[in-house]
């Protein structure tokens, strides 16, 4: 018998509840029940990066998570970061650079991806090496990974110059 | 309208950033049973009882055995000698014995751990040396699958001609494709009888030919679709024949809609792997550095079954001596059986294994000759006319020469190297640091008469509303099959790129284009494309259309061509060019159509304290006669390049006491991060084939082949150990080390 527990939290900004065991971790929470399936299982045990959600702004592999800890949290998984204008800048420079392969990985690249840009906007290469190390990619080689990353601190206005610029 | 050349737009790039994309445990199957699969936990013996636990709740959970096969018990291959599921007698450890569904995953898993399997163990064959000593036979009479021999002039004069001989063993581990989605298959049958099996494949003909023996069932009965694949590398080439039969067995007996979705774990320890293998050389050689005689000698561990060993070994032996032209050769290899399970395709398919020792070979004759080794294999390097070990005269596109003098400048390699010696003078520096070189080639295509054999098709559509779509049945695992065939078809009708649509690899609607394998998709498939284009192009002219087209004219032009039809296929069939010869039995002739070369060379740096091994620069040339899709290429030389920097330096697969990988996980079978990726540059060669669309050749392959023997250059050059067997872990350099030390 497993205990189950009712958690309530946001998900791509949409207030949910569900009712999950307390031993089910938040990738499978994510999806299989909410059905949101861009998060991908890898490895489930920490060591590939493909199932990088944010939790609270944070990056967390999903798999290393208790859904139950998700209760009055911020989720967002990768259906959550496409504006409503389509891709983001990231995901655009993605396409561009080719950094693309399999798609696989891509969804937790993202993530990650998206996650360092929202901590530090003047990264060297080595800073986004050793922010994606956590994310396997057996494709790309990661050279068209980090370009597209490194082209993103350019091609985004910086958090608070948005009203300078307009 | 150029689209060929450019780098064009990833046609599926958009829905794989956003989630999108479905891949096949992201489909939501109603009613569906999660399969998961009982497996042999002994090495070899026989099945005597299997005991279902009475206690446990078994009527949620549907069982499937080899009794409830309607068809015959095998995995169609080159032979049937794989059961779907045993009957009866064990062959390997982590062999499927039954597989069993439940509607939840976990409980799937928690009903397995209810069955106990009662055996007679025997005792196993887990090395190659061992079954060749034929105290227990698995295979024919002496264990062998496989023998194949090449032979060119007389090795024996060529000896006796030499001025030295130099002999040497190499080793070469399993590697694990990782790709990072695992293995998977749904299956379900259809309200009229059809089954159908969606999954993360490579070939779906390999899985449509493998159901209809196992079912019983005709041809159109049986219905094959490729979902989004998460990477395959060879691993998704014919195991999912596998997967697809426990799938569609389970989904036939329980009447509902079945998915098999492998953990990491199982995939590492029960899918398959590349070959490990040992080649012996034996090089004769005169004292200015011409090679006389080779003779070598190759053998693979298979496992348990044949799986495509054969022609794994085939790839292997035909590229074991090196991109260079020697008037004496002989090459025996032979693929073994063991009891471990079935090694299969691995991008490289037999040749990074052959050629990390053609290359290394070449740095010990170097070495022996204290001769530049650069000199050495400049002297001795395929150029136009050149005759290879089976006798095929080189006509065209040999870009060997070209790229190796690509990297030796663009590397400065001859000034790093004195600039090294110089570093690794001093004692008091931290490391040691070295510069190492490589040089290989690839051929292109199905090896020997395989084209012909495959007879492959792809063809385009033409709708009468002016849509038109690629119907083949090459599949897009990442490698950017969808972007550069449609560039092709864009091209050859010189409309937009966007324009052209790619239909969903599906047995139902395309044709059988053959495998998505052997460097093959681009200039093969790419060609049959290429010649229904310009087809296409003449039906359009006929029908009225002007170029520069526009879409009302296409879409005009379009209806009248179509008349009252809906649409017109415009089909090629692949026929042999007729220069192309092949004797099967002697192995003399052209083995493929055309090769691709490569160069690199790598410089690096070793901690003098922990022995790791820092890859600093990677600098490569590689000719691919033309780039369809300059960054794809690139793409893949990257790609390549990291997977074979891990098979030469990180991926060390630890076998157990059952012959069954012990590391199956990503925890600690280390394949590369971003942290391990030197800098790297590439260079594209193009020496364009008279056969292949706009000269193309292949490139998925080419990069696995070079970067190990390259690092093992480098290390050599750094420390003078020669590292014979990979990967090269610290703790074997320490060894090594040590070793020399002593004597």
């Amino acid at each position: 018998m497993s205990l189950e527990k009712e958690i309530h939290f946001r998900v791509n900004g949409n207030l949910t509840s569900v009712e999950v065991p307390v031993t089910m971790n938040a990738l499978a929470m994510i999806r299989d029940r909410l059905k949101l399936t861009g998060t991908k299982r890898g490895c489930e045990e920490g060591e590939c990066g493909s199932c990088t959600i944010l939790v609270d702004g944070v990056s967390v592999n999903a798999c290393l998570m208790f859904a139950v800890d998700c209760d009055g949290r911020d989720l967002t998984t990768i259906e959550g970061i496409r504006t409503a204008e389509g891709l983001s800048p990231l995901q655009k420079l993605f396409v561009e650079e080719w950094a693309v392969q399999c798609g696989f990985c891509t969804p937790g690249m993202v993530m990650q991806g998206t996650y360092l840009l929202s901590q530090n906007r003047e990264m060297s290469v080595e800073d986004i090496k050793r922010g994606i190390e956590g994310n396997l990619c057996r494709c790309t080689g990661y050279k068209k990974v980090i370009a597209a990353i490194a082209g993103a601190l350019h091609a985004t206005p910086r958090r608070g110059e948005e009203k300078e610029d307009s | 309208m150029s689209s060929v050349g450019e780098s064009s737009r990833r046609k599926e790039g958009p829905e794989k950033l956003t989630g999108v994309a479905k891949y096949v445990d992201d489909y939501h199957l109603p009613n569906c049973l999660q399969g998961v699969t009982l497996r042999s936990s002994i090495a070899r013996g026989v099945i005597k009882e299997i005991r279902f636990d009475p206690s446990y709740d078994w009527d949620s959970v549907v069982v499937a055995t080899a009794k409830d096969i309607p068809g015959e018990n095998y995995v169609y291959l080159i032979e049937v000698d794989q059961p779907l599921l045993v009957d009866r007698e064990v062959h390997h450890a982590e062999e499927p014995i039954l597989v069993l569904g439940h509607k939840d995953r976990a409980k799937a898993y928690e009903a397995l751990s209810h069955i106990e399997v009662e055996y007679e163990p025997w005792d196993p064959v887990l090395t190659m040396e061992e079954a060749l000593v034929g105290k227990r036979i698995l295979y024919g009479d002496d264990n062998v699958f496989k023998r194949f021999e090449i032979s060119k002039g007389d090795v024996e004069q060529g000896f006796k001609d030499a001025d030295v001989i130099v002999s040497k063993e190499y080793r070469v581990p399993h590697q694990e494709q990782a790709y990072l989605e695992n293995n998977g298959m749904a299956a379900w049958e259809e309200d009229d009888g059809t089954l159908v099996l969606m999954g993360s494949i490579q070939c779906p003909f390999y899985v449509h030919k493998a159901m209809l023996p196992l079912f019983a069932r005709e041809p159109e009965k049986v219905r094959v679709i490729q979902a989004t694949t998460g990477g395959g590398f060879g691993g998704k080439e014919e195991y999912p024949n596998m997967i697809a039969g426990h799938a569609a067995l389970l989904a036939l007996k329980a009447k509902r809609p079945v998915k098999m979705i492998y953990d990491r774990h199982e995939d590492m320890r029960a899918t398959t792997k590349r070959h490990p293998a040992r080649v012996r050389h034996r090089t004769g050689v005169t004292k200015d550095g011409a090679l006389v005689a080779q003779d070598i000698d190759v053998l693979m561990d298979g496992g348990a079954y044949v799986t495509l060993s054969p022609v794994v070994l085939s790839r292997g032996i035909l590229h074991a001596s090196g991109p260079y032209e020697c008037p004496n050769v002989r090459i025996v290899g032979r693929v073994i059986a063991t009891n471990t399970p079935p090694n299969g395709a691995f991008r490289g398919f037999g040749a990074p294994q052959t050629l990390f020792a053609a290359e290394l070979q070449m740095e010990a004759i170097a070495s022996r000759l204290k001769m530049d080794p650069v000199s050495l294999r400049q002297t001795n390097l395929f150029r136009i006319g050149s005759i290879t070990a089976t006798g095929q005269t080189l006509r065209e596109s040999v870009g060997a020469e070209n790229v190796l003098d690509r990297v030796l400048s663009r590397s400065k390699f001859r000034q790093k190297k004195s600039q090294h010696a110089r570093w690794n003078g001093s004692k008091t520096k931290p490391t040691w640091r070295g510069i190492g070189l490589a040089t290989v080639f690839h051929g292109d295509g199905f090896t020997g008469s395989g084209e012909v054999f495959l007879r492959s098709r792809a063809g385009i559509e033409l709708v009468h509303d002016g849509t038109l779509r690629i119907d083949a049945a090459s599949t897009e695992i990442g490698q950017g099959t969808t972007s550069i065939l449609a560039q092709i078809v864009a091209d050859a009708l010189d409309v937009p790129y966007d324009w052209i649509d790619v239909e969903t690899p599906d047995t139902s609607k395309v044709p059988n284009s053959g495998p998505t394998v052997a460097s093959r998709t681009c200039m093969v498939v790419g060609g049959l494309l290429h010649k229904a284009a310009k087809k296409l192009k003449k039906a359009l002219v006929q029908a009225g259309a002007n170029w520069p087209l526009t879409r009302e004219a296409l879409a005009t032009s379009a209806a009248r061509a179509c008349g009252k039809k809906r649409s017109i296929d415009f089909v090629e069939q692949y026929r042999k060019p007729g220069d192309v010869t092949w004797d099967e039995e002697t192995y003399r002739g052209d083995a493929y159509g055309v090769y691709s070369y490569a160069a690199m060379v790598v410089d690096l740096e070793i901690d003098k304290t922990t022995y790791e091994v820092t890859v600093r620069d990677v600098i490569t040339a590689q000719d691919v006669g033309k780039a369809i899709n300059p960054l794809l290429v690139e793409g893949q030389i990257i790609g390549g390049t990291a997977q074979a920097l891990g098979y030469a330096l990180l991926e060390n697969t630890v076998v157990d006491d059952r012959g069954v990988m012990q590391n199956a996980q990503l925890t600690n079978y280390i394949i590369p991060t971003a942290l391990d990726m030197p800098t790297m540059d590439v260079t594209i060669v193009e020496e364009p084939y008279s056969k292949g669309p706009f000269g193309a050749k292949g490139v998925g392959e080419l990069p696995m082949d070079i970067p190990a023997p390259a690092v093992a250059a480098a290390i050599y050059d750094a420390t003078g150990l020669f590292m014979a067997e990979l990967p090269i872990l610290p703790e074997r350099l320490c060894q090594a080390l040590h070793d020399s030390a002593q004597s």
